[in-house]
């Protein structure tokens, strides 16, 4: 009974790391962009939502109405100015400068919020959970953010194979200069990818600051799982991502459950192993390494 | 009016240091086919990828109507009726045959070409659009590249080495729909290494020798010798081999 505990807090975990990643997994596959700043967006926004969105009146539990368009926004006008002139001067510009935008963005919060941690205040509904089983709780909060997972990658999926723009934005994936032969505008298919990049992670933000405490530093950590999920599942594959997600969470509530120390370890060691086993990962494609 | 659809006038596009195209001039004319020969690295390709604004050209200008675009982008050239069926074929690899032409046909100008009226070209597709474009034979897969330029309904199509790598019967069976697609409005440029191809289809054929004009005519009025000169380049071909000379 312990272990299945163990492996339904990973699957739980493992959504909002899904989550947290596919934005990640768009930016690459798309713009060719690594963005390390991916993490600390997702803590702007859930600072956002903790001290902005109680100011016009709206309680912290639907902050996410307001902020994960707003970060689209962003989203679109970063990648149009900063992101794109990078990417016109050469790829290794685009990573010095979202690791230069992560170190701003660390450090302003640092000064404007201080290391305190905060949470997204959503009052007694923190402590709620099913208990199906004598030691099995499953956390609404928790249960929540997997089904809200769940949907943003089917909603993604659907979007990207059945929609024109959605195809546009595979188009362009696939070979940039045919999509531009076919009349795509490709700076402004990279906004829209860069814009759906922000929304999404900026809900996984606030997500996170509802399961637990954030502080100014929280995204790089966050980054890191993110890359090991897209890494596991497959660079490219939605529902790669999701699996890669969830064999991290089971893999790091494992670890975890030996001994707390291992938590971390045991997330690397399964992703070290997919690197070595099977480099393109669960439901990558070869061709996606060239 | 002059009746000049597409007007390229003094055209040079270098490539970093080397001068792949070297002041260029030619008109395309409504209805016309008109076939660029020339040997491998004349500048055929430049030439092309430039009038669809994927180079930068160093100076010249590109009209369509009278109107220079040498400062539109790729996809506002799309929109203004020019479409490049690009060397290589470039399908979207990922996607199935008929999501590559429904790609082209996202942005579509407003004309004659719907991907049934593609269809209807090229019988095999319907039964196979379903299929990825890797799954596809380089013939299908040339044929589905003309379609997704189709689709965008061009006044211009530039079509650029369709016969590469590709079997003789193929080459012929793809370049019998030229008529068809001419009929249907469209005036197109060819780039050819295939001289025979090339003048084959063409009203005119201009040809290219290390980026520069080497001959222009109407096929019926030029020799063979006259080609064969213009595509080597004379010296090339006259010149006898030097003699060694004495120490």
């Amino acid at each position: 009974m312990t272990w299945t505990n163990v492996v339904i807090q990973g699957i739980l975990i493992g959504g909002f790391y899904a989550l947290f990643a596919c934005g990640l997994s768009l930016m690459f596959g798309v713009l060719k962009v690594i963005n390390l700043a991916h993490g600390d967006i997702a803590v702007v926004a859930a600072y956002v939502a903790v001290f902005v969105t109680p100011r016009v009146h709206l309680p912290e539990v639907w902050a996410f109405l307001v902020v994960v368009p707003l970060f689209g926004l962003i989203g679109y006008i970063v990648q149009r100015t900063l992101i794109q002139k990078s990417i016109d001067r050469d790829p290794f510009t685009t990573l010095l400068v979202t690791f230069g935008l992560s170190v701003i963005i660390e450090n302003l919060l640092l000064e404007i919020y201080s290391a305190n941690g905060q949470v997204v205040n959503i009052g007694s509904l923190i402590s709620r959970s099913w208990h199906p089983a004598t030691i099995v709780y499953i956390s609404y909060v928790s249960l929540s953010v997997l089904g809200v997972a769940v949907l943003v990658l089917a909603f993604l999926q659907l979007f990207l194979s059945r929609t024109g723009l959605g195809r546009l934005i595979r188009a362009v994936a696939d070979d940039r200069e045919a999509a531009q032969l076919s009349g795509a505008n490709y700076r402004h298919v990279f906004g829209i990818a860069a814009a759906i990049a922000f929304a999404t992670v900026a809900l996984a933000g606030i997500a996170y600051g509802m399961m637990t405490q954030f502080a100014p530093t929280s995204g790089g950590v966050n980054l890191l799982f993110a890359f090991e999920a897209v890494v596991i599942g497959g660079i490219g594959s939605l529902w790669g991502t999701l699996v890669g997600g969830v064999a991290l969470g089971v893999a790091q509530q494992i670890g975890a459950h030996i001994n707390p120390q291992y938590q971390v370890l045991a997330g690397n060691l399964l992703f070290l192993l997919v690197l070595a086993i099977r480099p393109q990962g669960l439901f990558g494609k070869k061709t996606a390494l060239a | 009016m002059n009746g000049a659809l597409l007007e390229v006038r003094n055209l040079t596009v270098h490539h970093g240091q080397l001068k792949a195209v070297d002041d260029v001039s030619f008109t395309l004319n409504d209805g016309e086919v008109l076939a660029i020969i020339g040997a491998n690295g004349a500048g055929k390709s430049t030439l092309l990828r430039t009038i669809a604004g994927l180079h930068r050209a160093t100076s010249g200008t590109i009209a369509v109507d009278g109107k220079d675009l040498s400062k539109m982008s790729p996809h506002r050239r799309v929109q203004t009726g020019i479409s490049l069926v690009p060397e290589g074929r470039r399908l979207f690899e990922s996607m199935t045959l008929e999501e590559n032409l429904l790609v082209g046909a996202y942005h579509a100008r407003k004309g004659p070409f719907t991907i049934e009226r593609i269809y209807e070209l090229f019988d095999w597709m319907p039964e196979r659009r379903r299929q990825r474009a890797w799954q596809l034979s380089g013939g299908e897969q040339q044929a589905v590249s003309i379609g997704r330029a189709l689709v965008a309904n061009p006044r211009i199509l530039l079509l650029d080495e369709l016969s590469l790598g590709l079997a003789p019967i193929v080459i012929e069976r793809i370049y019998t729909l030229v008529p068809d697609i001419v009929a249907n409005g469209v005036s197109i440029l060819i780039v050819e290494q295939d001289v025979a191809q090339g003048v084959a289809m063409a009203d005119r054929v201009h040809c290219l020798l290390e980026g520069r004009t080497s001959l222009t005519g109407v096929p019926a009025d030029l020799t063979s010798e006259q080609i064969d000169h213009a595509y080597f380049g004379a010296e090339l071909s006259h010149r006898p081999p030097p003699e060694a000379v004495d120490p």
